[in-house]
């Protein structure tokens, strides 16, 4: 980009067209999985060897909180590429197999089992946990969380008519959930901290009518709400224990409240992390060889000259396409804009964008219609954001604004009368 | 099953064998065809999966609902035939159908 500061060359800068390396990625998820399937795309001739923990080949996470939970997904349309895939293209899938260590002084990753595999390039695409409610009973059968397919599967089981399940935090894992939930017939209570669902990650407009939406739909919500143990039953819980006394009764907790970047191999391999492996744009940790995309990672949010975690496919994605272009010493794929998307019910929300520098707020189309955007301008009137109800016009063109970094009329953005395309003219 | 040609940009061409009821994006991505970035993974929520659907074949695969043709409208190098491939669900009438790519998805 136009006056964006060179990043200095590495030896992997320099071996660029040197594509016969040993490639390791430790990670088997949508990042690692993409990274893999990259570079053979852009040519990589060496070994490269893909570790996953999991028991199962690199699958898509999102549809775990949707469609999978409501059985209208199977585990063929749920993986990333079919098995076979990764022997037809000479990658070496190796999974339920976990590192222990990296020594980067001698090129090498220790497995669990001792094992040491010696690399030239090595990609941590390691994903993020659970964050843990530090409350007694957090561990207790039937208390859940949800960031891999064996969660899901667990989660599953919870469902059906009758059953009730209490989502502890209102972020998007955990409406998904209770959207899902619904959907089976079961009973949803979502309990949040905060006074509004998605208070970390989107406008109040947006908050409330989530909420709403979700009332509408038989979802009990407790609100300023703070979570203190859990009642138990035969040794599986029975119920989630509040602050203020009462015992809201369930057969199964889901615990959403955010999740933690694994950082621990990346930080004693001697890479800088600060809540996240900190990279670059195109995935170089402070370390040399070694490079990390994906939820695990601290990166530069282009356009807004910070740094922080993304935890969404399109990051994944992206990261993946950059360190591939890095490695085969393509040239580096244009910064995106980041964007993420959630489906709940039959609303589709897309947001684009951060509101960083954000000091006003349109909103464009008719909430109560469950069709509108808001748009979040900076003082320039640029658009730093743009957060999407059953609006894919208002998030395409807010995309591209932002990117565009042209400023806006609001009042022309105000106007249904005038389309998205006029006002981008 | 039905065969489905992809054409790339450049001009490289990949057949792919593809099951009834997956998508074209879903072909494309399992077996590797590069230009079909499908950042969302078939939520039609990105555009990026964007094709160009050979003229013969364009009635066959249905008509764009009204979520796709709103994200196409803000897509790049838009042309009649184009198409989400993760909006055209794979089916024995598709058998050998040929589809394009545009020289970026971004």
């Amino acid at each position: 980009m136009f006056g964006e500061r060179r990043e200095p060359a590495t030896v992997a800068d320099q071996l660029g067209q040197d594509m016969t390396g040993r490639v390791i990625i430790v990670g088997a998820g949508h990042a690692g999985g993409t990274a893999a399937a990259l570079l053979r795309q852009y040519g990589w001739t060496g070994p490269i060897t893909l570790l996953g923990d999991e028991p199962i080949a690199p699958y898509q996470r999102p549809p775990l909180s949707k469609a999978w939970l409501k059985g209208e997904a199977d585990a063929e349309s749920l993986a990333l590429r079919p098995v076979s895939f990764y022997g037809e293209h000479d990658i070496a899938l190796r999974l339920s197999t976990g590192v222990s260590q990296i020594h980067p002084a001698t090129h090498e990753v220790e497995l669990d089992t001792g094992e040491r595999l010696g690399y030239d390039h090595l990609i941590l695409a390691v994903g993020a946990a659970a964050r843990r409610l530090a409350i007694p009973g957090a561990d207790m059968k039937g208390v859940l969380e949800l960031r891999t397919a064996a969660d899901a599967e667990l989660l599953k089981a919870a469902f059906g008519p009758g059953r009730r399940l209490a989502v502890i935090g209102g972020g998007y894992v955990g409406l998904e959930a209770a959207a899902s939930a619904r959907a089976l017939g079961a009973e949803a209570v979502v309990i949040e901290r905060e006074p509004r669902v998605l208070a970390r990650v989107a406008c109040e407009t947006l908050s409330h009518f989530f909420q709403a939406y979700h009332r509408d739909r038989g979802v009990v919500f407790e609100l300023n709400a703070g979570v203190e143990g859990f009642a138990h039953r035969n040794g599986a819980v029975s119920g989630v224990q509040l602050s203020d006394g009462r015992v809201l009764p369930c057969d199964a907790a889901l615990v959403g409240v955010g999740a933690i970047a694994h950082e621990s191999l990346a930080r004693q391999a001697g890479c800088a992390c600060d809540h996240g492996v900190v990279v670059d744009a195109q995935g170089r940790t402070s370390v040399a060889g070694l490079y990390a995309i994906g939820d695990c990672t601290r990166r530069p949010l282009w356009p807004y000259g910070v740094e922080g975690r993304l935890e969404s496919v399109p990051n994944a994605l992206e990261q993946a396409k950059q360190v591939a272009a890095l490695l085969c010493g393509k040239p580096a794929p244009p910064p995106e804009t980041p964007w993420f998307w959630s489906d709940q019910y039959d609303l589709k929300l897309q947001i684009a964008g951060l509101p960083h520098h954000a000091v006003c707020q349109i909103v464009r189309g008719d909430p109560v219609a469950a069709k509108f955007a808001v748009f979040h301008l900076d003082a320039e009137n640029r658009v730093q954001a743009v957060e999407a109800i059953n609006a894919p016009a208002e998030f395409m063109a807010g995309r591209q604004f932002i990117g565009s970094r042209k400023p806006v009329a609001p009042e022309k953005l105000r106007d249904m009368s005038i389309s998205m395309k006029e006002v981008a003219a | 099953m039905a065969k489905i040609i992809f054409i790339e940009h450049s001009g490289a061409t990949h057949e792919v064998d593809a099951k009834s009821g997956l998508t074209v994006m879903e072909a494309a991505v399992k077996n590797n065809v590069p230009g079909i970035d499908a950042d969302c993974g078939g939520a039609c929520a990105c555009a990026t999966c964007h094709v160009y659907v050979d003229e013969a074949w364009l009635e066959k695969t249905g008509a764009r609902s009204a979520m796709e043709e709103s994200m196409l409208d803000f897509a790049e190098n838009v042309k009649p035939n184009s198409r989400l491939s993760c909006q055209i669900k794979i089916a024995d009438a598709l058998d050998g159908m040929t589809v394009r790519l545009p020289e970026s998805q971004h």
